[in-house]
């Protein structure tokens, strides 16, 4: 059974249409995926990002933990930062992609992907050390990201300057919005710069309506999943279960500057050296722009002079180039910019292109 | 709600179906171009192919996903509307008029509704 978010029926009346999503019914759109991730990139976009899943670190060992845990390197970082992260098993595989925020040396703030939630709990709780206490409070927490180049001046409706978070990837942990305490972050999942805001459920209806009502005379509109995934596809930023997975591991997913393998240790270093060790054979991440017409998918197979080489894990039409993009894992030796190979596009052999990533950066 | 002519017939699959002196044009419905969402590449048989009753002639991308076009008849394809081909939003701006192909030599149909009763299938389908 799917559960809702507490934003659901703000999302039926402004008639977007439902879908299940990672346990929860979604808009996937409310007037189009096309205008939506459009208001994106050229004025501001809302989601609804409630299925989110958080998890609180706590205790003088909790640094550690997050040392041990994840890929990343959590021992120098100021209060405030928040800073992305893989996650492995032992083997290398993904447990999950996340980030962490810092609100004191003792207190981390963990926001995980809806689907994996209770896997990188229970992952969690496996390996922590003595001294950190977790809590998964998910059930309580409502998040929506508003996101996009007018996203600032909506937020100084509500907020004067020195309440929004001033740099990219940084957060204040209590804000209050008329009444609601409120955690803000410079992140987002768009490629373009904007907020995430998290409140308690009760609140976020109220802050829902009252960042659409302020954000209408900037061209704010609420977006859906659709949007989510072409913009997050355009900035060529992983989804878990698609360029990350239990068997593509982050150095597969070219995810190196969040993978600190001078750190003493942490699960997975031995298995990511030894997948680095594959050389030219070792699969990685590249970027696909269609030269024929059609539209690339997730899952299509790709050939270089006939012989099977890899597959895309995402993919789309653009709406933004207005062209089909997709990221794909291919071996390393035919990785290089500019080799055209051919993708299984439904029996039918369409020829793409491997182009830079990410496929679209913000001015 | 979704508009259907009640001059066409329509297939389960969401095709409309309309006769022309003995020449069978095809194209989506309302309800097929709102579930499909933004519509950005339509893949369409060449003229002189054969499409078959009940079979793929084609498919359709939107920005979210890809969905098979059915054939509503058996026949030979006459003519393409390259002007859809061109610019697939046409289809989600009137779909009624953005016919996708026209067949002749039919030979065989699909079992085919009219508009009220495609009306309720669709409401079926929800």
């Amino acid at each position: 059974m799917e559960l809702k978010t507490p934003l659901y029926d703000e999302h039926v009346s402004l008639k977007g249409k439902i879908v299940p999503f990672a346990g929860y019914l979604l808009p996937v759109q409310y007037e189009g995926v096309i205008k939506e991730h459009l208001a994106v990139r050229q004025a501001c976009g809302l989601f609804d990002v409630s299925h989110m899943g958080e998890i609180t670190f706590k205790g003088e060992t909790a640094t550690q933990s997050l040392n041990h845990l994840l890929t990343n390197d959590y021992s120098k970082m100021s209060l405030g930062k928040v800073r992305y992260s893989p996650m492995c098993y032992e083997d290398g595989g993904t447990v999950d992609d996340l980030l962490v925020y810092k609100f004191a040396e003792d207190y981390y703030y963990i926001v995980v992907n809806a689907s994996n939630r209770h896997k990188d709990f229970a992952h969690m709780k496996e390996n922590i050390l003595e001294g950190t206490v977790i809590e998964d409070i998910s059930d309580s927490v409502a998040q929506v990201a508003l996101q996009g180049p007018r996203a600032k001046e909506v937020m100084l409706e509500l907020l004067p300057e020195e309440s929004i978070p001033a740099k990219y990837y940084t957060a204040i942990e209590h804000v209050d919005i008329e009444g609601m305490d409120c955690m803000i972050s410079f992140t987002g999942y768009t490629g373009e710069n904007g907020y995430e805001i998290y409140t308690a459920n009760e609140n976020v209806v109220k802050l829902w309506r009252l960042l659409l009502e302020k954000g209408e005379k900037y061209g704010l509109i609420p977006c859906g999943l659709g949007a989510r995934d072409t913009l997050r596809l355009e900035a060529a930023m992983p989804l878990y279960g698609h360029e990350l997975s239990e068997t593509i591991s982050p150095v597969e997913a070219a995810l190196d500057f969040a993978i600190k393998l001078d750190k003493e240790e942490f699960i997975g270093k031995e298995a990511l050296i030894k997948v680095k060790e594959r050389g030219e054979e070792m699969l990685t991440r590249v970027g696909l722009g269609i030269i024929d017409k059609g539209v690339l998918r997730e899952h299509q197979d790709i050939y270089l002079n006939d012989e099977l080489i890899g597959h895309t894990t995402s993919g789309t039409y653009s709406p933004l180039l207005q062209t089909s993009i997709a990221m794909a894992l291919v071996p390393v030796k035919y990785s290089a910019l500019d080799t055209v190979v051919e993708v299984d596009v439904r029996g039918r052999r369409l020829k793409a292109k491997i182009i830079n990533l990410p496929f679209y950066t913000k001015k | 709600m979704f508009k259907n002519p009640e001059e066409l017939k329509y297939a389960k699959t969401h095709e409309w179906l309309k006769e022309e002196d003995g020449v069978y044009v095809i194209g989506l419905t309302d309800f097929a171009q709102d579930a499909l969402g933004d519509v950005v590449f339509v893949n369409l048989p060449a003229v002189d192919d054969e499409v078959k009753a009940g079979e793929s002639l084609g498919d359709i991308e939107s920005v979210k996903a890809v969905s098979d076009v059915f054939s509503p008849v058996t026949g030979r394809v006459v003519e393409v509307n390259e002007e859809v081909v061109d610019d697939p939003a046409l289809v989600n701006t009137d779909p009624y008029a953005a016919w996708l192909i026209k067949v002749a030599d039919v030979t065989e149909f699909e079992e085919l509704l009219d508009a009220a009763a495609y009306a309720e299938h669709c409401e079926q389908e929800g």
